[in-house]
């Protein structure tokens, strides 16, 4: 219970060891902790960003695909309308491509007759006067009915 | 060691004796031999015991918290880290609480005092015959391990917060406004006659008030660690009294020590919350 030197002593190492602690200790461990608590804000924040970015990109997404959709609708419509357009167009072709040969035909075949029809009229007028020719051998001169066979010849040509 | 050559008063006078070094009018420097020879050397003396282990104790606070302190990482801390973080916490969020100044003196003094405060009070539930029996076989007769049972510990404690009292209030309102705050308080008057007179009253009042301070801080602590350390003498005296009242004893001193566990736990929190009250006090302007 005596009172003594021990007291100064006492005091001298608290002084000294208050000094160390505010000097050494509590500055480092403080800072460490203060700027865990500012890294753990940080992350937190961080993480409430990234999940609002996910959520607009999904937006984003949706957005797109709902454009792509509108757009392969519109593709897809406009190539059936342009496929019945080419059938159709193909189909009016093909349409004036028979009618042209069926005329071109008709027009051969009429042609081809008339050209046949002329060959049968000058054989018949070749026979007939080739008949006559035999008939009128005799009776005839054939300088003297030139005149009347050629008519006849051109009767026959011409009916 | 209760042995058959000494009674109980000298057991427990022994274990209540400070390893003492110091000038003896009779014999010079040296270390004193019995409790008288302590008693003698007045003022000139030290506790080697006292300062010994508060000294190791807190340098033992230094060192681990330092150690923490150098690698404190911001990251994943560890289990030393984590441990620490622990009190510095707590001693910030008392500071937090109680202390509404701007000081950076606060926090830093109020763990040094609580983790030197709790670790000193802490011997008091190691084994009270286990150390100085050690120590005897060594050579060194006297031994008292509980540097809180030592009133220059608690006294020095709190002369190092009263002196702290007395600058941050010096320094926050002027000499002119600390005094004013002694004088000017509870009791005030406009009268010219009586203005005096109250002001030698307050001043009266205010003075035992902050004389009070530094003295109930530092025995509260002295009377609670003496009074506990007591017991523990008394208990270790029952495992003289045979084997029956041993077992007794031996059951009592758990359940005492388990008490302390609170006691030690609770003086060290009081001695910090206290000043930090103080110092906040000294740091207000008007209260």
């Amino acid at each position: 219970m005596n009172i003594n030197l021990t007291l100064v002593a006492q005091l001298i190492a608290f002084a000294a060891f208050v000094w160390f602690t505010l000097r050494f200790i509590w500055p480092p461990l403080m800072n460490a902790m203060n700027e865990r608590r500012a890294k753990i804000a940080d992350g937190l924040a961080a993480a409430e960003q990234g999940q609002q970015a996910q959520a607009q990109a999904q937006q984003e997404v949706e957005a797109v695909l709902q454009q792509a959709r509108v757009q392969a609708a519109e593709i897809k419509s406009n190539a059936e309308k342009e496929a019945t357009q080419i059938v159709d167009q193909a189909r009016a072709k093909g349409r004036a491509e028979a009618e042209r040969q069926l005329a071109a035909a008709q027009a051969e075949i009429a042609q081809e007759t008339n050209k046949a029809r002329e060959g049968l009229r000058a054989k018949v007028a070749e026979l007939v006067v080739a008949g006559a020719e035999k008939i009128l051998r005799k009776e005839v001169n054939l300088q003297t009915h030139q005149a009347m066979l050629n008519r006849v010849a051109q009767q026959i040509q011409a009916g | 060691m209760a042995g058959t050559e000494i009674t109980s008063a000298e057991y427990i006078k022994h274990h209540l004796t400070n390893l003492t070094f110091g000038y003896h009018p009779d014999a010079g420097w040296g270390m004193a031999h019995t409790a008288q020879e302590a008693a003698e050397m007045g003022f000139n003396a030290i506790h080697l015991d006292s300062i010994g282990w508060s000294v190791g104790l807190i340098a033992l606070f230094a060192f681990y918290f330092r150690r923490a302190a150098q690698r404190a990482t911001a990251g994943i801390p560890g289990a030393l880290q984590n441990g620490v973080e622990m009190i510095i916490d707590f001693v910030n969020e008392n500071v937090r609480g109680s202390f509404s100044g701007k000081n950076d003196l606060v926090a830093p003094l109020a763990l040094t005092i609580f983790c030197w405060v709790f670790l000193m009070n802490l011997m008091d539930l190691v084994p009270v015959d286990l150390l100085p029996w050690l120590f005897s076989l060594v050579g060194v007769h006297y031994m008292k391990v509980v540097p809180s049972t030592d009133p220059n510990v608690t006294f020095a404690l709190a002369l190092g917060v009263f002196a702290l009292i007395l600058f941050y209030s010096i320094r926050i309102k002027g000499v002119g406004g600390f005094v004013g705050e002694l004088t000017g308080m509870p009791f005030q008057t406009d009268n010219l006659l009586l203005k005096p007179v109250f002001m030698l009253v307050n001043l009266v009042l205010e003075g035992v008030n902050l004389i009070a301070k530094p003295i109930s801080l530092s025995l509260r602590l002295f009377g609670n660690m003496y009074a506990g350390e007591m017991i523990f003498i008394l208990i270790a005296l029952m495992y003289s009294g045979g084997w029956l009242i041993g077992i007794f004893g031996g059951a009592l001193q758990f359940v005492w020590a388990v008490f302390h566990i609170l006691v030690v736990t609770l003086q060290a929190f009081i001695f910090m919350t206290l000043t930090i009250v103080y110092l906040d006090m000294a740091h207000a302007e008007h209260h």
